[in-house]
């Protein structure tokens, strides 16, 4: 499958419910999307998204990679071969950094916002990395898992002070 | 007080800012200079003085839902602009992680308030593939004929927005007529207009009601007429044409390196569709046809989602001819309730029943991505399963969210007059970009 798709031989993969994975390191992430692009004909980049893993750290990943905090997950799409694959680079909790895809693929520009967003992963490279989806003052990062659902308060710009009981 | 407004509306960094307080790489982006060939200087370019940026919505009537887009201005022309979005967004994936997966339809079919049973379809799929479940053959091909009819309301939908925001008000009522009609069927099977919860992991909610059959055909035979009365008022119409033709030309390249879909990407002549080059539910054994454009302007746009409500036509007709008796949804009693009848005599269901609406269904682990042909493009769904009855992580790949990033290069140097065209053009669905 791996020769048949043209995926480079050097990064880690996988198979998720008969799906392609590879798992490259952080350091190799970029040049293995520029690879997948140029020599392999993965032409879109159809999703950029991340996952916490804080309350999952007993996943699946094949031997060598080294499981850390924050996923990025990254779906590569070839219309020539009508393939998809995915990556997932592990990015750890102490320097929640990547690099930016957006010179390869100039429509991660959103995504990438989305999730620096939602879960404080800061893309370096990145032509305007602020929030998209919360407001600009937002504390915190919503999709992360120790990110509470409920009970927060409502953070409006120029809302009067809560009134002292 | 002005000074006050101005501080309270102020996103910073999200909105555009004027050109001394922009990166040359922001600059490039919201000038929609991305794949254009030219490396492009800003040396010959107006400075602030010369310019004024504006805001188009949130509240604008044009900019379907609650889009606000930024535009830096000459005289009439687009300089630069940058869509801010954001005011519609409600957490859904986070919700998706504490809802269970009989729940999560429920919630995913709000995002995409015009097409909301792909929405349903595409969670569904992914939570079959992650339990390894097969959908019985009747289910399958219900789903399809409503996700085709859903095709055909979202598209009408497009051309009466679309017909409204260059001011041809007629077309709004008659494009929401053809809805309505679409819309009441719905009714009758679902119980709902919209945010149906109709498609469930498993199969369907209920089985098509009696007469369903002809109630599709009079849709179905009303059509033809409706869609000529459409070519009379647009295709062929002169101002139509003038107001669509050439405005808003995006290449192939710029579509693919952007990660646009749907008719936007098939309007530059890619003739790329989910249906087709990776078929899920049976659309193998269905004939149909991939609209692709030649110029990637606002008319391609247009013609595409008008051939393709013919296209899905086509393919209802086949799913009439086709659709087989059996169960509409699968008989696993730990994927789908048992009947309410079968509650009362058999203490099995009664336990079945106890435990799906408590603890919901396990799903084992594993991480999976399925994608269908939404109205708009490519909508993905991305299930991270820990094993337990909720997803771990819930993504929902809004076509919108992306096809939104073409705007600006399709207002580039353009009118702004032309900006409302395109904005409605590439149809997007704020609930779906801010999810």
């Amino acid at each position: 499958m791996t020769d048949v798709l043209g995926l480079p031989a050097d990064v880690a993969a996988s198979e998720s419910r008969g799906q392609q994975v590879l798992h490259p390191s952080r350091d190799d992430y970029v040049e293995t999307v520029r690879k997948l692009r140029d020599d392999a004909g993965f032409a879109m980049c159809v999703d950029l998204t991340a996952a916490d893993y804080l309350t999952n750290p007993n996943r699946r990943l094949p031997a060598g990679v080294q499981p850390e905090r924050f996923e990025l997950v990254v779906g590569l799409l070839s219309l020539e071969r009508r393939a998809r694959v995915r990556l997932r680079v592990q990015v750890p909790e102490s320097e929640p950094t990547a690099p930016s895809l957006y010179d390869l693929h100039p429509g991660t520009e959103a995504m990438e916002r989305e999730v620096y967003d939602m879960f404080g992963i800061v893309f370096e490279g990145h032509p305007d990395l602020s929030r998209i989806l919360m407001p600009d003052d937002w504390e915190g990062h919503p999709l992360r898992k120790d990110y509470g659902v409920g009970r927060i308060p409502v953070q409006f710009k120029a809302a009067p002070e809560p009134k002292a009981h | 007080m002005s000074h006050d407004l101005e501080r309270e509306t102020d996103e910073g960094a999200q909105q555009l800012q004027p050109r001394d307080r922009t990166s040359p790489a922001e600059l490039r982006r919201e000038r929609g200079a991305v794949l254009r060939g030219v490396p492009e200087t800003f040396d010959d370019q107006p400075t602030d003085d010369e310019t004024m940026i504006i805001n188009m919505g949130p509240q604008h009537p044009s900019t379907h839902g609650v889009l606000r887009i930024m535009i830096e201005l000459e005289g009439e022309t687009v300089l630069r602009s940058k869509p801010v979005i954001g005011y519609l967004h409600t957490g859904m994936e986070k919700t998706g992680e504490d809802l269970t997966y009989l729940q999560g339809p429920t919630n995913v079919t709000r995002m995409d308030y015009l097409a909301p049973l792909f929405n349903e379809l595409v969670f569904s799929m992914a939570t079959e593939t992650l339990l390894g479940v097969d959908v019985p053959p009747r289910a399958q091909w219900i789903r399809m004929l409503m996700t085709e009819l859903n095709r055909i309301s979202s598209h009408v939908t497009y051309v009466a927005t679309n017909g409204m925001d260059i001011a041809a008000l007629s077309m709004m009522v008659y494009g929401f007529r053809e809805r309505e009609g679409v819309l009441a069927f719905f009714e009758k099977v679902t119980g709902l207009r919209m945010n149906h919860n109709y498609i469930r992991p498993g199969g369907v909610a209920a089985d098509l009601p009696p007469g369903w059959r002809d109630d599709v055909l009079r849709i179905l035979d009303a059509m033809p007429e409706r869609l000529e009365g459409y070519d009379e008022l647009f295709t062929g119409q002169p101002i139509w044409r003038e107001r669509s033709q050439g405005v808003g030309v995006i290449t192939p390249e710029q579509a693919i390196a952007l990660g646009a879909t749907g008719p936007i990407l098939r309007a530059t002549g890619v003739p790329w569709d989910v249906r087709r080059d990776m078929p899920y539910l049976f659309y193998d054994q269905v004939d149909f046809d991939v609209i692709v454009g030649t110029y990637g302007d606002s008319f391609d746009r247009y013609a595409i989602r008008l051939a393709e409500i013919r296209e899905s036509m086509r393919i209802v007709h086949q799913i009439l001819d086709q659709m087989p008796a059996g169960d509409y949804r699968v008989q696993d009693k730990k994927v789908t309730p048992p009947p309410r009848a079968r509650i009362d005599e058999s203490m099995e269901a009664l336990i079945h029943h106890f435990k799906l609406f408590t603890e919901g269904m396990k799903v084992p682990e594993g991480e999976v991505y399925v994608a269908v042909e939404s109205p708009r493009g490519e909508l993905g769904c991305f299930l991270v399963s820990d094993g337990s009855a909720k997803p771990y992580r819930m993504r929902i790949r809004g076509p919108s969210f992306f096809n939104l990033q073409t705007l600006p290069h399709m207002m580039r140097d353009g009118l702004v007059a032309d900006a409302v065209a395109n904005i409605s053009s590439v149809d997007p669905i704020m609930g779906e970009v801010d999810r």
